[in-house]
């Protein structure tokens, strides 16, 4: 549920549930994200390397 | 890439034949499960025994005492990236392959209880934000993302898929930010076996359950928490005797079980003295506060004081005492022996705050209700054991899932 959702309530309940999903998604989220762009970027790096060295 | 070998290097599997017929053996138990499930979907919860009286029945036991034996792979990871004991993480791939066989069952349960699963995103869209229930429901599917992550770079690690230089750096990156992963499991793993605890303890009309309060927290949240923690690791210490009989190999040194069994043991022994004094101040104040005696809730031929006295002294005070003596560990006939009361205890324990708490009769004129589960039930019970089987199975055969394994087992 969003707060843009004709449900929502700006109260204690709302907030301490849906805040707590959405905080602990957003850092599943980022992690896998920073894993995912780091792995792409540690590819293209270690792919230019073994093309200098042809 | 299709001359590469699927099995990890240095280690030996049994013949594909063999592999086969195990497995058309296991798969056989999960069609019977499988066929259950859809004929509950189908006709609906007619299908099982659940009646006014237990609105929880078989399938939410089976799924509070999978989340609690799926406990060991929050723990360990705890243990082992936040904690720092580096000599866990021999045993942590199979720790998260048993915590995400638990929680992916206990998804699966609850897909099957509520009846019309189309309809099971509403918890998330329309979510009632004053149930403990809820924040389970959220917990539960946030950690099991967290459990499948955890499990990828085990996956990612088979010759094959290592090979692939994008998946390989995926895996390394991936063992880079696991402590954050294992962080954030701990936090959701708290909240929702707490809470599961918690939904027992607030049951104000259900003498049985109820529970004193910390603010706005019943003493059960803390003790399924404690509880989980402490034999959680037994059943991955279970999962690996299991295994090792199976596979007639030695796949974990001596060490690594003693330590996580040594910890284990002060959890339990913590835990159930904590036990101890809930119910003794459960049954001495607020139970008779609410006009009950102790032996009113143990007044039936199946739900007798035995009941308490196994869950509390057999399965946990002898446990307990096992696991923390030094003499108990390296008695491989006790450890095992030990592990296998706690993981009974658990299990008990959530039996009785689950189906006991349904069956004491509330009035004077109520008898005990019984309930007998049908074989949809028993079929749909059975058919997560079924899956963690093939889970286990095809993770050993195919990933590296213990470290110690080449060391252990050295090919000529």
């Amino acid at each position: 549920m969003f707060p843009f959702c004709f449900e929502w309530v700006w109260d204690m309940p709302h907030m301490v549930f849906m805040g707590g999903l959405w905080y602990a998604l957003s850092i599943i989220g980022a992690g896998l994200t920073f894993a995912v762009v780091k792995s792409i970027i540690d590819m293209k790096s270690h792919d230019g390397q073994n093309q200098e060295h042809h | 890439m299709n001359g590469m070998p699927l099995i990890p290097a240095g280690v030996n599997r049994c013949s594909k034949r063999r592999f086969a017929f195990w497995m058309a053996a296991v798969t056989a138990v999960l069609v019977w499960g499988v066929y259950a499930m859809f004929l509950i979907w189908y006709k609906g919860l007619n299908q099982t025994r659940m009646n006014d009286a237990y609105g929880f029945a078989l399938w939410i036991w089976a799924d509070l005492s999978v989340i609690a034996l799926g406990g060991g792979a929050f723990f360990s990871g705890f243990l082992t990236y936040i904690v720092g004991k580096d000599k866990l993480a021999n045993i942590i791939n199979f720790a998260v392959i048993i915590g995400f066989i638990c929680y992916s069952s206990a998804l699966l349960i609850l897909t099957i209880d509520i009846g019309q699963p189309l309809r099971g995103w509403f918890i998330f869209w329309h979510a009632n934000v004053h149930s403990m229930l809820t924040e389970v429901a959220f917990c539960l599917s946030c950690y099991f993302a967290v459990l499948t992550i955890e499990f990828i770079p085990l996956i990612l690690e088979n010759p094959r898929l290592a090979k692939k230089p994008f998946l390989n750096h995926l895996t390394h990156n991936m063992h880079g930010v696991m402590p954050i992963f294992a962080a954030t499991g701990v936090f959701l793993s708290f909240f929702h076996q707490g809470s599961l605890g918690g939904v027992a303890g607030v049951l104000y009309g259900r003498p049985f359950a109820y529970r004193e309060h910390v603010f706005i927290w019943p003493w059960t949240f803390f003790l399924f928490t404690w509880s989980a923690a402490a034999c959680g690791p037994c059943f991955t210490i279970l999962g690996i005797w299991l295994t090792e009989k199976i596979t007639r190999k030695k796949l974990v040194k001596q060490d690594v079980i003693r330590l996580l069994a040594k910890i284990s043991g002060w959890m339990i022994i913590t835990y159930i003295i904590a036990k101890t004094a809930d119910t003794l101040y459960w049954a001495f104040v607020t139970a008779p506060s609410r006009g009950f005696t102790l032996m009113d809730f143990y007044s039936s031929p199946t739900y007798n004081i035995g009941l308490l006295f196994i869950e509390i002294v057999l399965c946990g005070f002898v446990p307990g005492l096992i696991l923390i003596t030094r003499k108990g560990r390296e008695n491989a006939f006790l450890l095992m022996s030990a592990v296998i009361l706690a993981v009974m205890g658990v299990s008990l324990n959530r039996w009785v705050m689950v189906l006991q708490v349904m069956a004491v009769p509330l009035f004077s004129f109520d008898d005990w209700f019984t309930y007998m589960p049908s074989w949809q039930e028993v079929a749909t019970t059975i058919l997560p054991v079924a899956y963690g089987l093939i889970v286990i199975s095809l993770a050993y055969r195919y990933l590296p899932v213990f470290p110690q394994e080449q060391e252990l087992n050295p090919i000529d």
